[in-house]
């Protein structure tokens, strides 16, 4: 089933995405086809089968509550695109967004 | 021989003798990638200051190491051996990519686990690789940065993602390299380029400092010319780490010594009948076959058996995959590292700036992953894709009950033209079909060179072990390739622009 236009831009909205026409066109029919290929996991009756989120055997790591160095406040500021003081700057965030 | 072409075992033997030196090994290496490097594109950053620095270092522990006697066995093999990093993994003070126009001017403030390893062991790094842009691809073709081209062909791809990686050492641009393989990453290009290349168990190698794409996935592993120098960079950087909670304490096997010991019993390999399907290159299936012969011929024990969910792999890693990297690539916002194109709001500048930064698979996956953990989709897609994981992890499960490894191709084809199959996703994705079932299971895989195709292309053997059984592939890949002398084959060596070759 063909993704709608909507649904196509819901997803990027979720995603924070921001899609030309053209983008919006292409990736609704790509993913439409890639979608329709993923169905064939529907053949599968998984009503049993416990879901795998890790292959690994969960377990708890701990380690001692004890004080590491760690990187400056400036080491980590030193990718900022923009930055003031010791924080990262940005425009204004509330009042914003559909 | 040419220095370029040592393998890892032989540089160190050298070394050690004082017949080389660090220096030279380098610089040898550095001349190869000034001469051939700007056709091949295996590299995005060059780092011939610290390179030398670390030759430098290199020799003199190797000299005092020479004149002291009582210091011997101390001095690590790896001591002075020059390497390629693919650049999704960091190293602090160096630009990391990630092959994305996101991080273009991302410094990396810390080492990755995996590296610092080797870098306490005196490696000498000569740069970072190219990859398909946050590993998402089985060309390199996704790269931010423009192509690498396939040493056997430059019309070809070399596979991907781990492909700069792949290109570095079958090219002799390094001795060997660190890649990446999420769902056949370090396999693949290492098939499509002639090479060994090790895919380890999830929970075998730290993950500390390497950009994640699907967490649940992600392996970092050696790419080398021979078994035995995949062997010695797997035991260096294996192994519990306190910065990465999914490594596990699990003893790692002494790998110095490949052969099989006397009265070793017969290694049973099992074939997945569901490898050798329709659609698989006639001249791969042929090379993989006499490939399981000669392993018979040294006394293996062949078992043919099924992995009945094989062909739910693809729909289960390209839900899963996605869905992870949707998360993860969430943290490329503009805010606190890479580029940013500014707007007057936040939510603008969000869109703005992953709008710009991102390449077109990663968008896409980005959306396939955001779509399928969506309210109303999640439990038909991601929720449907992990029960079939379970599926699929205990299909493996079965069959380590009854042989010690697999063997299969490690893709369907040899390396492909450049261009050929990047308008069409799902062809693409195809491409990883043997690859990704045991990259799901998170077992260990190798893929070593088994043959050449009509075109002179490489084709590759991969042998699956199960999880924390790297030494079982390592010692089959390494019978096998002492009985063979695919992996002795090297690419046409490529002459500087504008001077023609000595012949």
């Amino acid at each position: 089933m063909p993704l709608t236009q909507e649904e196509v831009e819901h997803i990027a909205s979720l995603a924070r995405l921001r899609l030309t026409e053209e983008e919006k066109a292409r990736y609704g029919e790509q993913l439409s086809a890639i979608l329709d290929y993923m169905a064939k996991l529907k053949e599968l009756d998984t009503a049993h089968i416990e879901p795998t989120a890790t292959v690994l055997p969960l377990r708890t790591v701990l380690r001692p509550d004890t004080v590491r160095p760690s990187l400056l406040p400036d080491e980590w500021l030193a990718n900022a695109p923009e930055a003031e003081g010791q924080m990262f700057r940005v425009p204004p965030v509330l009042g914003v967004g559909p | 021989m040419a220095l370029i072409d040592l393998t890892l075992h032989e540089a160190a033997a050298l070394l050690r003798q004082g017949q080389l030196s660090s220096v030279e090994l380098t610089e040898a290496c550095l001349g190869q990638i000034a001469a051939c490097d700007g056709d091949l594109h295996a590299y995005l950053t060059l780092t011939p200051e610290l390179a030398r620095a670390a030759a430098r270092a290199a020799d003199e522990r190797l000299a005092a190491w020479r004149r002291e006697p009582a210091a011997r066995e101390s001095l690590p093999l790896l001591t002075g051996l020059p390497l390629a990093v693919k650049d999704v993994l960091c190293l602090k003070g160096v630009r990391a990519t990630s092959g994305s126009r996101i991080l273009n001017n991302f410094i990396a403030p810390y080492t990755a686990t995996a590296l610092q390893r080797l870098l306490d062991q005196g490696v000498v790094v000569l740069g970072k690789t190219n990859c398909d842009e946050f590993a998402m691809g089985s060309s390199t073709e996704n790269s931010g940065y423009g192509v690498t081209r396939n040493p056997w062909d430059l019309a070809r791809v070399p596979g991907g993602s781990s492909g700069g990686s792949a290109v570095a050492v079958a090219a002799r641009l390094a001795l060997a390299a660190l890649g990446t393989d999420t769902g056949g990453s370090i396999r693949q290009p290492a098939s499509f380029c002639g090479i060994a290349g090790l895919k380890v168990s999830y929970g075998r190698v730290s993950r500390y400092g390497l950009i994640a794409f699907g967490s649940s996935l992600d392996t970092v592993g050696p790419l080398a010319r021979t078994v035995a120098d995949a062997a010695l960079l797997f035991s260096a950087i294996a192994g519990p780490d306190p910065l990465d909670a999914t490594t596990m304490p699990v003893a790692l096997p002494d790998l110095s010594q490949l052969e099989a010991g006397p009265g070793e019993r017969p290694l049973r390999v099992g074939v997945p009948r569901e490898y050798f399907v329709a659609g698989i290159q006639p001249e791969v299936e042929k090379a993989v076959r006499e490939a399981i012969g000669v392993l018979a011929s040294l006394g293996a024990e062949i078992v043919e058996l099924s992995l009945p969910h094989t062909e739910y792999a693809l729909p289960v890693y390209y839900l899963i995959a996605p869905a992870e990297a949707s998360a993860n690539l969430a943290r490329f916002d503009g805010v606190r590292y890479g580029s940013r194109v500014a707007q007057d709001n936040l939510w603008d500048q969000y869109e703005a700036t992953r709008a710009a930064g991102f390449g077109p698979e990663v968008k896409r996956r980005i959306m396939l992953g955001t779509y399928a953990l969506s309210a109303g989709y999640y439990d038909a897609y991601y929720g449907q894709a992990q029960k079939v994981r379970t599926l699929i992890k205990r299909d493996f499960d079965e069959a380590f009950k009854r042989v010690d490894v697999l063997a299969c191709p490690v893709a369907p084809t040899t390396a492909f033209k450049i261009g050929e199959k990047t308008d069409d996703p799902l062809a693409m994705y195809l491409e990883d079909v043997f690859t990704l079932p045991s990259s799901l299971a998170g077992i260990c895989g190798l893929s070593t060179p088994c043959g050449f195709d009509q075109h002179g292309l490489p084709i590759g053997l991969q042998l699956l072990g199960p999880a924390f059984g790297e030494d079982r592939v390592l010692r089959a890949g390494y019978a096998y390739e002492q009985a063979t002398s695919w992996h002795k084959q090297a690419p046409p060596r490529r002459e500087p622009a504008g001077k023609p070759g000595a012949g």
